[in-house]
């Protein structure tokens, strides 16, 4: 039997696509929400930090599955290799109902009003496809602030004279610092920087029915099991499927989405829980797939008109792929820092996030969370031998006296950089798979210095007896901050969509995800997603209500 | 905090006591000619457990032969690193061949510093030989390195860390109890009482 028509087709129940299906139900358009994985729970995974999100050398707990899903990357020889979602080199985000807002460690941060028009503070940096986004960070603000309302955001900028301007407070207190964030605050402060507690998508009250936060240890990586770290499947989610208008369709994958001979989308292929072929048809068909599979999903919709995939003639899509260059420097310490006061990460400084002569860009610097007994192994001075009775002593003696500042560096989009689908290699489903390619902007690695500098000298200052710096190279595959392969923008020559998320080329097909971003910030990009898919969502209702999409 | 240290007799104690339980199934094994093991044979697990004590060395707390990491990567080889398998069967068999080329005898027959010169050599890449040619000692020594480390350091549930004794070694509370573990630690809500009255 086919499939009831419906309004909108929304693919990825994440970050984006959770908030559209949510904007759309309630809006009175019917909807069905496509996630090629399932509900998960604390429960089922515990505190087991080899199946986690964070560390995952059996499987990516909150999926997607390795025995259906693989990546083609390069092997370092000008060929490929076959890699699974628990290797490095796969780039892996979860893919689950809330993708990666289950697992995540829910740092709320709004992108600075700079990071909007890069090109414009900077000028054009070479090398790099900079541009400026097609919409300012004025026009976002009351977006962003729905999304700190709607899911939840504990915050106090009082103490940050860099935070982004915004009208009103944060719903909910800022969390207390742990111990290390307590040595940390007064060592920034004798450096003449500016300490704030890290705004976090997570309880520190009760709020809109959830608890508030226990403190876990394990949370970065890990489901919360009382709920009190907010998704999209424990926020808007619910309340989507609670208008009687939106359907969750789990274990489904869509394969294609149908652009027809005028070049209108006219709904998706899908396969269902059970692998077998459907069809779901639709008015409209928003993709919020996650930067590389929405990219592959559009390269693998080739149609008449589009035959090199949907919306893509002028060769874009998968263009620019970005993550973060994560950069900082490890501290130990005479005494023990370790309190075990969950998540660990609590405190930041914004003074180098576009504040350094000679430095495009920079970005936040936060104290890291905690690390589980496994992660830690790999925490050692270069040099240190990764065995034995010296690495068995460090780990015993250094554990609880261990501090890192880590900061995301807000790489330089690149062209040569991006994703493809293979030509030859297929998933389990017959579907061509994604391979990632190309390397990091000279700027990035610039930066990460620059920062790693800064990051070591906090330590340093807070007491640390021994530090060393953690700077990334020009190889990486982003994964779970992974952006920018469908980039917004005002020519359609050199972008995908429109700054409301409308492809250029497609009308009836539009992203949600961080595929929109020009560039990604330096911070962790949960809450600028799920902003644009208020931004994208509220923009589809208002054209609905006009046109219905035909 | 409970349990902060393990103490010497308790370990002891712990010691034997494993020590009991692995010979009589092993016995038991002998006797029926049915291996105890999943996926490797008693000859592999004994020099991999002679591995894993090298990776992770008894010292004040048990190593990783005493943690069951050997189970631990048999136990992953008939799941999650199946792939892994002739890796382990091709590599231990040429690892031993070697070394007895190189000493006259086996690994597990060898002193402890040996052990550790012929790994310090493997882990440089040097060893020789036809098996060798196409695989690297070096990436085969770092897979049982880090497999090893996630057996000691991980999750019980997956057949190594017996008895959480890593949790144990670094102070920390297991298993994680959700909610509060530090009841006598309130030092962390001394900061900022104003967020703290808002918030509890």
């Amino acid at each position: 039997m086919a499939n009831k028509h419906v309004n909108a087709v929304v693919i990825g129940a994440g970050a984006g696509g959770g908030v559209v299906a949510k904007e759309l139900a309630t809006g009175g358009l019917t909807v069905v929400l496509f996630e090629r994985g399932r509900w998960h729970t604390f429960d089922e995974h515990g505190d087991d930090e080899l199946t986690s999100q964070r560390t995952f050398p059996l499987k990516c707990g909150y999926g997607p599955d390795s025995e259906r899903n693989w990546r083609m990357a390069p092997d370092g020889k000008n060929g490929w290799t076959k890699v699974f979602p628990n290797e490095w080199s796969y780039g892996n985000n979860a893919a689950c109902v809330g993708s990666g807002t289950v697992s995540y460690g829910a740092m709320a941060w709004r992108y600075q009003p700079e990071d909007f028009h890069l090109k414009t503070k900077y000028g054009a940096v070479p090398g790099s496809t900079l541009e400026d986004w097609p919409l300012s960070y004025d026009e976002l603000e009351s977006y962003y602030e729905k999304a700190e309302y709607e899911l939840g955001v504990a915050g106090d900028p009082t103490n940050d004279p860099y935070i982004p301007p915004r009208k009103n407070p944060y719903p909910m207190p800022a969390f207390s610092f742990n111990r290390e964030g307590i040595i940390l605050e007064k060592a920034a402060k004798r450096l003449g920087l500016h300490p704030f507690p890290i705004p976090m998508l997570r309880n520190s009250v009760p709020y809109n029915g959830r608890a508030a936060c226990i403190r876990m240890r394990t949370c970065v990586g890990f489901a919360c099991p009382v709920g009190a770290k907010a998704g999209t499947q424990n926020t808007v989610i619910p309340v989507a499927l609670k208008t009687g208008n939106c359907e969750l369709r789990i274990n489904c994958m869509v394969s294609e989405i149908i652009v027809d001979e005028k070049g209108k989308a006219k709904g998706v292929k899908y396969y269902d829980s059970n692998n077998k072929l459907q069809e779901q048809t639709s008015d409209l068909v928003v993709v919020s797939a996650s930067a590389s599979e929405t990219a592959r999903l559009l390269l693998n919709s080739k149609s008449k008109l589009f035959p090199k995939g949907a919306g893509n003639n002028n060769g874009w899509v998968g263009r620019n792929i970005q993550d973060h260059a994560y950069t900082g420097a490890h501290g130990l310490f005479e005494n023990e820092v370790f309190d075990d006061v969950g998540p660990g990460a609590c405190i930041a400084i914004n003074d180098f996030n576009h504040r350094s002569p000679d430095i495009i860009g920079g970005g936040v610097l936060c104290n890291e969370f905690i690390r589980m007994p496994y992660q830690f192994t790999s925490v050692r001075p270069q040099g240190s031998r990764m065995w034995g009775k010296d690495h068995k002593d460090f780990q015993k003696k250094n554990f609880k006296r261990h501090i890192v500042i880590m900061g995301p560096v807000q790489e330089m989009p690149v062209f040569e950089k991006m994703v493809e689908v293979d030509p030859v290699v297929k998933d389990f489903w017959g579907i061509p798979v994604a391979r990632i390619s190309g390397f990091r902007h000279d700027n990035d690695i610039k930066v990460a210095h620059f920062l790693a500098d800064k990051a070591e000298a906090w330590l340093k200052e807070a007491g640390a007896i021994r530090t060393w710096q953690a700077v990334p190279g020009k190889q990486s595959t982003p994964s779970q901050h992974q952006s920018g392969t469908c980039r917004m923008g005002n020519d359609p020559k050199t972008s995908i969509t429109n700054k409301y998320g409308q492809l250029h080329e497609i009308d009836n097909i539009f992203i949600a995800d961080g595929s929109l971003h020009v560039n990604n910030g330096g911070y962790n990009p949960a809450l600028t997603i799920l902003t644009l898919g208020y931004w994208v969502g509220g923009h589809i209702i208002e054209k609905w209500k006009g046109t219905k999409m035909r | 905090m409970i349990n902060r240290s393990f103490s010497r007799r308790e370990f002891v104690r712990l010691f034997t006591g494993g020590t009991a339980a692995v010979l009589i199934s092993f016995n038991t094994a002998c006797k029926n000619k049915i291996s105890q093991w999943r996926y490797l044979n008693e000859g592999e697990i004994g020099l991999l457990d002679a591995i894993v004590e090298q990776i992770i060395p008894t010292d004040d707390f048990p190593g990783g032969k005493w943690a069951n990491v050997s189970n631990f990567i048999d136990k992953q080889l008939n799941s999650y690193y199946r792939k892994h398998q002739m890796a382990y069967r091709d590599g231990l068999a040429a690892f031993e061949k070697t070394v007895i080329q190189l000493r006259g005898k086996k690994f597990e027959e060898l002193t402890f510093n040996d052990q550790t010169a012929i790994l310090e050599k493997m882990e440089a890449g040097e060893f020789s030989g036809d098996y060798w040619k196409d695989h690297s000692s070096a990436g085969f020594f770092d897979m049982v390195r880090q497999h090893s480390l996630q057996g000691f350091y991980g999750s019980p549930a997956h057949g190594g860390n017996r008895e959480y004794i890593s949790y144990r070694m670094l102070g920390l509370d297991y298993p994680n109890v959700i909610g509060q573990n530090r009841y006598n630690d309130l030092s962390w809500r001394k900061y900022n009482p104003k967020s703290f009255e808002n918030g509890k």
